[in-house]
């Protein structure tokens, strides 16, 4: 019998940092995905290395969360005991990793949006968002840098590799719109200092993309219609995959604990 | 009165000795005291200790088992209920690692990280003497490493792969 999910007092401080906590959470599981599997030995210690650092970044954001909403809540219960439609992640972040290429262009996409968020997080006037953010901060410059290095050596490599890459950022760049989107919650937050405009953050990360696209020989796409929907809870059919594998343990014996 | 505060003093400079001694248990000639992470001991009036640490990275493993060698250690040293804190801010850095810390890195055949960290540029160039014959000659095999805080270099000279402690 499944375990009834928990509820949440989504106040905006709450439901700002648990959305932030999700991304970290769920694009580190998708790296933690790789462990074993990547291309070569390196590889495989850095995607680790990263879903590590994401992790840390989501136990520090849900127990933040939790501390602020006050109600009993804890980073494990958000982590293990929300279903689908209470996550609020981004879309990207929960797409599958495909081949190399895909979850390289997918990490580029993050990392590059989460270095200049992060950076511009450490002025929030919330300390310990801004004490949060002084630590990914740094995490997040070796993330966008080894995704960079990846995105020029995919798509200048051989023709299989840049026709793949292409092929990954042609499908994934329709989720990038949402790292820049507010609604009214994060606007009122976005006033008070508290939280990062993440419209003022696009020109820096299309100059970051767009660079390094056109380093790696690739193309960005021209289409501007841009999918939605992870903020608010409407997520791709994979993030219900990914959760049955992450919760299994507190699905099968709630309350379980080592 | 100054004597309650002269023992005061000298309990916090004990509970700060006996938590100084905790080794990094994935770098084992490291203190916490020679990595920085051990930031402040305190004793309160009823004399309970508090000590505060802060986290290398995010996500490092290491800071449970940190945690746990602290407490057991000040309670083998007489200090029962020992508190210990982690505190994000301000953020570590590796500038914060002591000379001593630097020279038992090398000896232990891992690279120091280099002092003043400053945000590199994207595809910024480091130069990491090799730890076993000192050579600048070196290059860089993985920016992420054994663990969160090392990245894998290999000498040109002598040829040894070693790790090289990450500027943060």
């Amino acid at each position: 019998m499944a375990t009834p999910s928990i509820n949440i007092s989504e106040t905006p401080l709450v439901l700002y940092t648990l959305r932030r906590a999700d991304d970290a959470l769920i694009l580190g599981h998708r790296l933690s995905e790789w462990c074993g599997h990547a291309p070569m030995l390196e590889e495989d210690m850095a995607l680790a290395n990263m879903g590590l650092d994401l992790l840390g970044q989501a136990r520090e954001l849900y127990s933040y969360a939790a501390k602020v909403e006050g109600k009993g809540n804890d980073e494990d219960k958000f982590a293990y005991l929300r279903d689908v439609r209470q996550y609020r992640n981004l879309l990207l972040v929960e797409q599958p990793n495909g081949d190399f290429a895909r979850t390289m262009v997918r990490q580029f996409f993050y990392a590059a949006f989460a270095d200049l968020f992060w950076r511009a997080m450490k002025n929030s006037k919330d300390e310990t968002l801004a004490a949060i953010a002084a630590k990914s901060e740094k995490e997040s410059a070796y993330h966008v840098r080894h995704a960079s290095e990846w995105m020029i050596r995919l798509g200048d490599g051989t023709d299989e590799s840049h026709a793949r890459a292409q092929t990954a950022i042609d499908d994934l760049w329709a989720f990038g719109g949402e790292m820049f989107e507010a609604d009214d919650s994060e606007r009122a937050l976005i006033d008070a200092g508290v939280a990062v405009d993440p419209a003022a953050l696009r020109p820096h990360w299309l100059k970051t993309v767009a660079d390094i696209v056109s380093e790696a020989t690739l193309k960005l796409p021209t289409g501007g219609w841009m999918q939605r929907g992870g903020r608010s809870g409407w997520h791709s059919e994979h993030l219900g995959h990914l959760l049955s594998e992450l919760q299994s343990m507190q699905r099968t014996f709630p309350g379980a604990s080592w | 009165m100054v004597t309650a505060l002269i023992e005061k003093a000298e309990l916090r400079r004990r509970a700060w000795d006996v938590a100084a001694g905790v080794v990094d248990p994935e770098i084992p000639v490291l203190t916490i005291a020679d990595l920085g992470v051990l930031r402040e001991v305190a004793v309160t009036d009823d004399g309970q200790v508090e000590v505060t640490i802060t986290p290398t990275y995010s996500g490092c493993p290491a800071m449970n088992m940190i945690t746990i060698e602290i407490e057991l250690a000040l309670a083998r040293a007489g200090f029962s209920d020992a508190r210990v804190r982690t505190v994000l801010s301000p953020a570590w850095t590796t500038d914060w690692m002591s000379e001593a810390g630097r020279r038992k890195l090398r000896e232990y055949g891992i690279a120091p990280p280099k002092t003043s960290a400053s945000r590199r540029g994207l595809f910024g160039v480091e130069q990491v003497a090799c730890p076993q014959c000192g050579s600048l000659d070196t290059e860089v095999l993985s920016e992420f490493g054994s663990t969160s805080c090392k990245a894998l270099w290999r000498c040109n000279r002598c040829r040894e792969p070693f790790d090289y402690f990450k500027c943060h």
